[in-house]
């Protein structure tokens, strides 16, 4: 595939070409990092021509936390508590990207109870990522209510999933040989519970956000980004599926429970901030759908089959693994040396690329667009830096 | 009339009372003329302190009204803690704003980043001083206050533009930009709906708009052109309130707190105020030109009903009107995303400009003609 990505310098270019009638001149304003629409601490230098967009510059390592290097000097058990402060909306999967590298490479087995369990817990924290995005799009285009409908169901999930696994944002709990503690007794009920409660929330988000005429015209045609720039910027998860390509490693190459389950990839069909949105709708029906099937038979079993006392060395060579978390793909690299802890650790975090799809679809927007795009690629700040 | 003869005209109104209406201008020019000197001053007094008084009530109750509407619509309490249900929390946020430090950019004009907030006040507190709370409830009745209020509300952008400026912050200039150029190009759909109701009621004088709607409200006297001048006046009086959907100047999530970004404590607290107490304004304004301002709700026939609904008197019925607009517009903010500064423009100089035009030459036509009731 021929991909042309223009570089910033040709950006800069074609955008003094375009000929202006007043004598105005382009100036340089900080977004962030301390900004309410950048999530985080992300910095962004943009390029304005009054209101119209001409450039952006993401600047990065505002909270860069050396989770790769720290994770030279930590056993593969201690990594995993490491992931869950990259993509706290992702937390649980994090784990996972640890420990499926891990079980690749160490060759270590895990039950059906475990993968079960696994993906009813991913995809519960899925919606409640997809729900939190929801939240954040509505604020970000000036309707500050639905952030905290989002929250309120949110808070559901995460009182469930406090029960489990005892915390409510930096969950920790898929560890390489199982999951580090057995479900809750009443973890069955309270999922199924919740399911018949957030179903019939979910057509109350469309009616106070979707369908609203004025989020339309902010969305729709806000921000395209056809297929081939998705692929060649790296983006994945719903931001490359929103244009049009149906990759999604829960179809492709499936891990955990996914391969035996019923589900289907959303995908968009213009690539705009609206499909991107209504992807993560879709998606939220999806998990529902995947968790209703499994959470009725969870087999018997035991829930970690590698006692954590036991030592844990992965193969001399390279090692490299991912997983679909909320936002994209999440993959764990291991140059390993045969020993305890790894010789160099690499994560690859959705984010990152996610991000960059942004130079691609700003330029040439409105300042308020801007904030719809970054806002519809639903970024985690801290997932950005590691 | 002759057209519309099938159309009784009686049924939506039936006003048997006539009003009259006694400023407090009046009573003093009036003890003025009767050489009494301690009535004068009274009088004179009681306006001042009316203004002020209804300025700082208006800024309690609708700051308070605001957090607490907000709270439920977002299924929440809104403020709890500060006296029984968080009512005495907007005098406990007053308090806080005057003891918080006074911190001016280094690099701003220091006169305008001062005059700006007390401007946008100004321009508020003068439009309170001829609003027709009841028949003996104003205090000045200007026989061109049409004018006057469309004049002095404006004087509002031009605090808004100077704080832009004066905090040398760009966010706060790309703020200041977008509310010039969208309170002026609202400012004219607002104006021209004001003189569809002037041409129907033939007075630029408020209290004689509402006199004209002793025989039924001009939201129903009026055929369609008073609804869409209705409909016009509020989407564009929300855009100059600077209300979601239009909240661009500020703008939040985008421009970071907009012409307001670099104040903070008191100076804050004056812009604060000033929305709010516009609010009702930009309600009372709806109530008097559309839906009979003090007038009571009288249906043509239903003696029993129109005498009790004339118990009540003009005072509560001209608030309980505002109130309700007022729980319109912030129904809107928690409810709306908010336009694109683009959308906002196409919206006043494609739809609402062009439909005002239209209605107003409607309306002059029905004038004309004496096709209303």
């Amino acid at each position: 595939m021929n991909v042309h990505v223009s570089t910033l310098d040709e950006k800069t270019r074609s955008s003094l070409a375009i000929e202006s009638h007043s004598e105005t001149e382009e100036y340089f304003i900080n977004m962030g990092p301390q900004h309410p629409s950048t999530h985080g601490v992300l910095r962004l230098i943009l390029k304005l021509d009054g209101e119209t967009v001409r450039e952006v510059i993401p600047v990065l390592g505002y909270i860069h936390r050396s989770i790769e290097k720290i994770s030279e000097y930590s056993t593969y058990r201690q990594i995993v508590h490491l992931t869950d402060r990259m993509d706290y909306l992702s937390a649980i999967m994090n784990n996972w990207a640890v420990a499926r590298t891990v079980e690749k490479a160490a060759e270590i087995e895990t039950n059906e109870r475990i993968e079960s369990i696994r993906t009813i817990v991913s995809e519960l924290e899925r919606i409640h990522s997809h729900q939190l995005g929801w939240g954040v799009l509505g604020m970000d285009m000036g309707a500050f209510t639905p952030f905290l409908y989002g929250f309120r169901d949110r808070e559901m999930i995460t009182d469930i999933l406090e029960e489990t696994i005892g915390a409510r944002l930096t969950m920790n709990y898929i560890q390489p040989g199982g999951v580090m503690f057995d479900i809750h007794p009443d973890f069955v009920r309270k999922v199924k519970e919740y399911l018949a409660y957030f179903k019939p929330k979910l057509d109350e988000y469309e009616d106070l956000l979707s369908g609203n005429p004025i989020l339309q015209q902010r969305l729709r045609n806000v921000g395209i980004m056809d297929a081939e720039t998705a692929l060649s910027m790296g983006a994945t998860g719903p931001v490359l599926r929103a244009s049009r390509v149906p990759y999604d490693l829960r179809k492709i190459e499936p891990y955990g429970m996914y391969g035996e389950v019923e589900f289907r990839v959303a995908i968009g069909t213009a690539g705009d901030c609206w499909d991107r949105y209504y992807v993560r709708i879709e998606e939220m029906r999806q998990s529902m759908r995947i968790i209703e099937q499994l959470i009725d038979n969870i087999p018997e079993g035991k829930f970690l089959l590698k006692k954590p006392a036991a030592k844990l060395t992965i193969p001399e060579g390279r090692h490299y693994s991912q997983i679909e978390t909320a936002r994209g793909v999440l993959g764990f690299y291991i140059v390993s040396e045969g020993k305890e802890t790894p010789y160099r650790a690499y994560f690859r975090t959705p984010n990152f690329h996610n991000l960059w799809s942004l130079t691609a679809m700003a330029p040439g927007g409105r300042v308020g667009d801007l904030v719809a795009i970054i806002s519809s690629l639903d970024l985690v700040i801290p997932d950005i830096d590691r | 009339m002759d057209m519309l003869d099938f159309f009784p005209s009686s049924i939506l109104q039936a006003a048997d009372t006539s009003w009259q209406t006694v400023t407090i201008a009046q009573r003093a020019s009036s003890a003025f003329r009767d050489h009494d000197l301690s009535g004068t001053i009274g009088y004179l007094l009681l306006g001042l302190l009316f203004t002020a008084g209804l300025l700082t009530v208006l800024g309690l109750v609708l700051i308070y009204a605001e957090r607490k509407l907000a709270g439920h619509f977002q299924c929440r309490l809104g403020p709890m803690r500060v006296g029984w249900h968080g009512i005495l929390q907007s005098a406990a946020d007053g308090l806080k704003l005057l003891l918080k430090e006074d911190i001016v950019p280094e690099n701003a004009d220091k006169l305008l980043h001062l005059g700006a907030p007390v401007l946008s006040l100004m321009a508020t507190v003068l439009t309170l001083a001829i609003l027709p709370l009841s028949p003996t409830l104003q205090v000045v009745d200007l026989n061109i206050g049409v004018i006057y209020v469309t004049a002095v509300t404006s004087l509002g952008v031009l605090a808004i533009l100077i704080a832009g400026w004066s905090s040398n912050n760009k966010w706060s200039l790309l703020g200041a930009m977008r509310a010039g150029a969208q309170i002026i190009s609202y400012e004219l759909s607002a104006t021209l709906s004001l003189l569809v109701m002037v041409l129907l009621s033939g007075s630029l004088q408020l209290s004689e708009i509402i006199q004209s709607q002793s025989d039924g409200w001009w939201i129903w006297k009026s055929h369609l052109v008073g609804v869409i001048a209705f409909v016009t006046f509020l989407i564009s009086t929300t855009a100059e309130l600077n209300r979601t959907p239009f909240d661009l100047p500020e703008g939040e999530s985008e421009l970071t707190g907009g012409f307001h970004t670099e104040y903070s404590g008191l100076r804050f607290a004056f812009f604060f105020l000033a929305e709010f107490v516009n609010m009702f304004v930009a309600s009372a304004l709806i109530v008097t030109l559309f839906f009979g301002g003090w007038m009571p709700f009288y249906i043509g026939g239903w003696d029993g009903f129109n005498s009790i609904m004339g118990l009540i008197p003009p005072g509560i019925w001209f608030a309980g009107k505002s109130a309700f607009f007022i729980f319109l517009l912030m129904w809107f903010r928690w409810t709306f995303p908010r336009l694109r500064i683009d959308q906002l423009m196409s919206l006043e100089w494609k739809i609402l400009l062009p439909v005002g035009f239209i209605n107003i030459f409607l309306a002059a036509l029905i004038v004309l003609f004496e096709w209303h009731f």
